[in-house]
């Protein structure tokens, strides 16, 4: 069987990268798929600690269901506000988005 | 070493390579298209850990839904990205120092504790225990999940709908004609 940190070890290497992506990318695009990334490596702990450690109760996965909802709802409304920005200030980079910087 | 560790590993080496393809890419499609790849390698995962539906729910919701509305908005945003130069902030050495003491952080986490691992098995039919569960003790963030959506949904109608002149324009147009 495949050791339970295996997993745990997959997953904090994607929410650090992705963390990376959401930190350090100048696209809003890119940002939010950085925030995809931190949510699937989310879900992956959370379905390997259901599997591993109480497999008997589906707790892991209703939890899992309901980030991927609220990841979907999440990704459209974001979208919808970088089209909306795109159409305003013809540009997605947010360094240029900047009029309520002081 | 057996085959379904093996397949991990292969799974792995795909998904935190596509996710580094993702985050570092200069062409935004391209980190859209791996970011595709790296949904479905999560979807072998829940695979591997016997979450059969929520390896389904993966690709038709995070691939199918979530990655088809970025790309759509990849494409609706390009003019201007192709005269980009740089993918990355000012600050990205600050992003990668926070993002490697992390990783260190969790990996001493993993591998230093006791996880308490039952041998329990799954129950036999999860799909039905996972629908039951969902809407006996669960049904109340069920509710709430669905008005979540359908706020998500009025919400990115109203936000990304084009601007239009309030009237009727092409019966002026015609009225004038």
């Amino acid at each position: 069987m495949i050791p339970l940190s295996w997993f745990l070890i997959v997953a904090a290497i994607l929410f650090c990268i992705g963390l990376y992506g959401a930190l350090a990318r100048r696209n809003a695009i890119g940002i939010l798929m950085g925030i995809e990334l931190m949510l699937n490596a989310v879900n992956i702990n959370l379905v390997a600690f259901w599997r591993y450690v109480t497999p008997a109760s589906l707790t892991g996965q209703v939890f899992a269901i309901f980030v991927i909802t609220v990841a979907a709802a999440e990704a459209a409304i974001g979208l919808a506000l970088i089209i909306s920005i795109f159409r305003n200030r013809e540009t997605v980079i947010v360094e240029d988005v900047d009029m309520m910087k002081w | 070493m057996t085959v379904m560790q093996l397949v991990f590993l292969v799974l792995a080496v795909v998904a935190v390579g596509t996710a580094v393809g993702v985050v570092t890419s200069k062409n935004i499609f391209y980190s859209a298209l791996l970011l595709v790849a790296c949904l479905f390698t999560v979807a072998g995962f829940y695979v591997l850990l016997e979450a059969t539906f929520l390896a389904a729910v993966q690709v038709l919701i995070y691939v199918g839904a979530i990655a088809v509305l970025i790309l759509f908005a990849v494409m609706l945003t390009e003019r201007m990205m192709s005269k980009a130069a740089r993918a990355w902030n000012e600050q990205w050495w600050v992003a990668l120092l926070v993002a490697i003491c992390l990783v260190a952080v969790m990996l001493y986490v993993v591998l230093t504790t006791n996880w308490q691992i039952s041998d329990a098995a799954t129950p036999a039919d999860a799909i039905v225990a996972l629908g039951q569960t969902l809407l006996s003790t669960y049904v109340l963030p069920f509710e709430v999940a669905s008005v979540v959506l359908l706020m998500a949904l009025i919400g990115a109608i109203i936000i990304a709908r084009e601007e239009r002149p309030v009237g009727l324009p092409s019966e002026e147009k015609e009225g004038e004609k």
